[in-house]
């Protein structure tokens, strides 16, 4: 890194601008990725951290069954036939639905879900519920002042809370949690929405699915049945990966121009014996300098303004929030330099003789 | 990589002919051409613009293959070798002395040198000494060994530029046209220095020239006119 460091500091103003730019990039990635990461916890939490292995969607009779938590419907007897299958553990209906939460101190849009205790959230205070009973999530507990005892309306129905737990939400919603028949009554729909499955080992899904007409998925691809989810989380995808391939190409166009201006001293270098090797791995080691430097200051800015930006909009505060953006930064940065320095090995160290230079 | 090469014996090429692509036809800008200097010899080729000095020294630098001919560095027939020999080569046992000292803008005189220690692999921090000692040698000391090449006049440049060459104490010096950028009293002064560093470097020495009148100190003037040494 001999003429690389001398290089930066001698030319601070260009290699300042280029940090600055992948700083910004950098920020605005872990910004978006904080983001996405913030947006698909609020969109699928509920059913992402459900402690179950498959999920099972159903279709009215007649139809064709599909991956969407809008359309599924699991009957009795599709229930019964997967709880009693070699290899299922347990099978949990899921009800799931969207409703209106009022409360003494407000009224909210919730995602409504009735199932059994197995399958609930880690409990804060109380207890599963019963019957005419609800639990809600700490979020809507605080904001809504509830605990234990108090009184909600959930649709046309008023439910005691027996307790509150992790918060969990759907379709951006905070999640209530209740039995799979006070599901019904406050949903106005008399089957489960789909089967939550614990598997052991033997299982034979694939038949289950051929004789009951439905379709298991696992729990990761459950949540294409959340409407809306792929859309917004393929946007959102789609917006990092345009940052990731903007960034890349404004570092190899700079290191493209930077390697041309560099040309005549490339060939005085190699003309007193460097070798391309020493060449290009000086000159790599500037770029990874830059983008190492200029990530990591983005990381940083990304951090400090998530942790703000957190307290407002779903925003996913973690080390993978930094780490990934900054790591794809800088592989992606080194790329487009990798390119762009693969010139110096064409640079001819005969011009460096003569009046050329 | 390292060149193993036998003793000092300078520098020598033998019967080398080079042409050059000129639309279909090729332009003969080496006529079998020889030439034999020995370490501690200053030998000057002189001649008209176009005649072939720089060819004849691309060729001795080992960045241009003749057509045919030999060329020997310290004994070392360089025509096989690869490029990355031939790399090799100039870093253990050339040193160019370029015509606009061709001084890289991002380092000071004294890194000037140490980057050629730093491209041989060593340990640039323990080569400074000798660096500092080279420059001062050659009439930069002190503070000047700091600046960088916009803060040095012609003069001084080009005395890195000599410095730089003699950095990998090469048995071979080449020297292009090094009064170009310079008036004629810091020319002669130039000259002088790299007579004086031939002897006390023991370099073969060898510079190509259009100025006859700085041949003064040299052992032996050559005369180049269409390919042709005489």
């Amino acid at each position: 890194m001999f003429v690389a460091l001398r290089d930066i500091r001698f030319a601070r103003g260009r290699f300042a601008l280029m940090g600055a730019v992948v700083t910004l990039i950098t920020t605005l990635v872990v910004f978006l990725y904080g983001l996405t990461g913030g947006l698909a916890s609020a969109a699928s939490s509920t059913v992402a951290e459900l402690p179950a292995d498959r999920i099972v969607f159903g279709a009215p009779a007649g139809a064709t069954p599909e991956v969407n938590f809008a359309n599924s419907t699991v009957s009795p007897a599709q229930a019964a036939a997967f709880a009693a299958a070699p290899g299922v553990k347990a099978a949990q209906p899921l009800g799931v639905s969207m409703s209106r939460l009022t409360a003494d101190a407000g009224a909210a849009s919730v995602s409504v879900v009735g199932t059994g205790s197995t399958l609930l959230p880690p409990m804060g205070s109380g207890s599963a519920p019963a019957d005419g009973q609800v639990v809600v999530g700490s979020d809507t507990a605080k904001t809504y002042h509830l605990s234990v005892g108090s009184q909600v309306k959930v649709g046309p129905s008023t439910l005691t809370v027996s307790g509150v737990t992790a918060e969990r939400s759907l379709s951006h919603a905070p999640t209530v949690w209740t039995t799979p028949g006070t599901w019904e009554k406050v949903s106005g729909q008399n089957q489960p929405t789909a089967l939550a499955l614990v598997l052991g080992s033997g299982a034979d899904l694939k038949a289950l699915d051929d004789a009951q007409g439905t379709e298991t998925v696992p729990l990761g691809d459950a949540l294409s049945g959340i409407n809306g989810y792929d859309a917004e989380q393929g946007s959102l995808q789609m917006i990092q990966g345009f940052l990731f391939a903007v960034s890349a190409l404004v570092v190899g166009a700079f290191f493209t121009v930077w390697t041309v201006q560099r040309r005549p001293d490339i060939a005085v270098l190699k003309a007193v014996g460097a070798s391309s090797a020493y060449l290009v791995r000086d000159a790599l080691a500037q770029a990874a300098a830059v983008l190492v430097g200029g990530a990591l200051l983005g990381g940083l800015v990304g951090a400090v303004g998530g942790v703000f930006a957190s307290a407002s909009v779903p925003f996913d505060v973690g080390a993978s929030t930094v780490a990934v953006p900054v790591t794809v930064m800088v592989l992606l940065g080194l790329l487009g330099a990798a390119l762009a320095v693969r010139r110096i090995t064409s640079v001819d160290p005969l011009a460096a003789l003569g009046a050329n230079r | 990589m390292t060149i193993t090469l036998k003793t000092r014996t300078g520098l020598a090429l033998r019967e080398v002919t080079l042409t050059y692509p000129d639309g279909e036809q090729r332009l003969t800008a080496l006529d079998r051409v020889g030439l034999e200097v020995a370490p501690g010899e200053f030998v000057a080729v002189a001649g008209p613009s176009g005649s072939g000095k720089s060819s004849l020294l691309a060729v001795a630098a080992t960045l241009l293959r003749p057509d045919s001919g030999e060329v020997l560095i310290d004994g070392q027939e360089v025509g096989a070798l690869s490029a990355a020999a031939r790399a090799a080569l100039r870093r253990e046992r050339l040193g160019i002395v370029f015509q606009q000292s061709n001084l890289l803008g991002s380092l000071t005189a004294l890194e000037q040198l140490l980057v050629l220690e730093s491209v041989r692999g060593g340990k640039v921090r323990e080569a400074r000494a000798r660096a500092e000692e080279l420059l001062a040698s050659v009439g930069l000391d002190g503070a000047k060994q700091g600046r960088r090449p916009h803060q040095l006049s012609g003069g001084e440049r080009q005395r890195v530029n000599i410095a730089r060459a003699l950095f990998g104490s090469p048995s071979v010096l080449l020297v292009d046209e090094p009064t170009s950028a310079l008036d004629h009293e810091r020319g002669e002064q130039i000259v002088a220095l790299l007579a004086e560093v031939t002897r006390t470097h023991g370099t073969a020495t060898v510079m190509v020239t259009h100025d006859r009148d700085l041949l003064g100190r040299v052992d032996r003037v050559l005369e180049m006119h269409d390919g042709r040494l005489s």
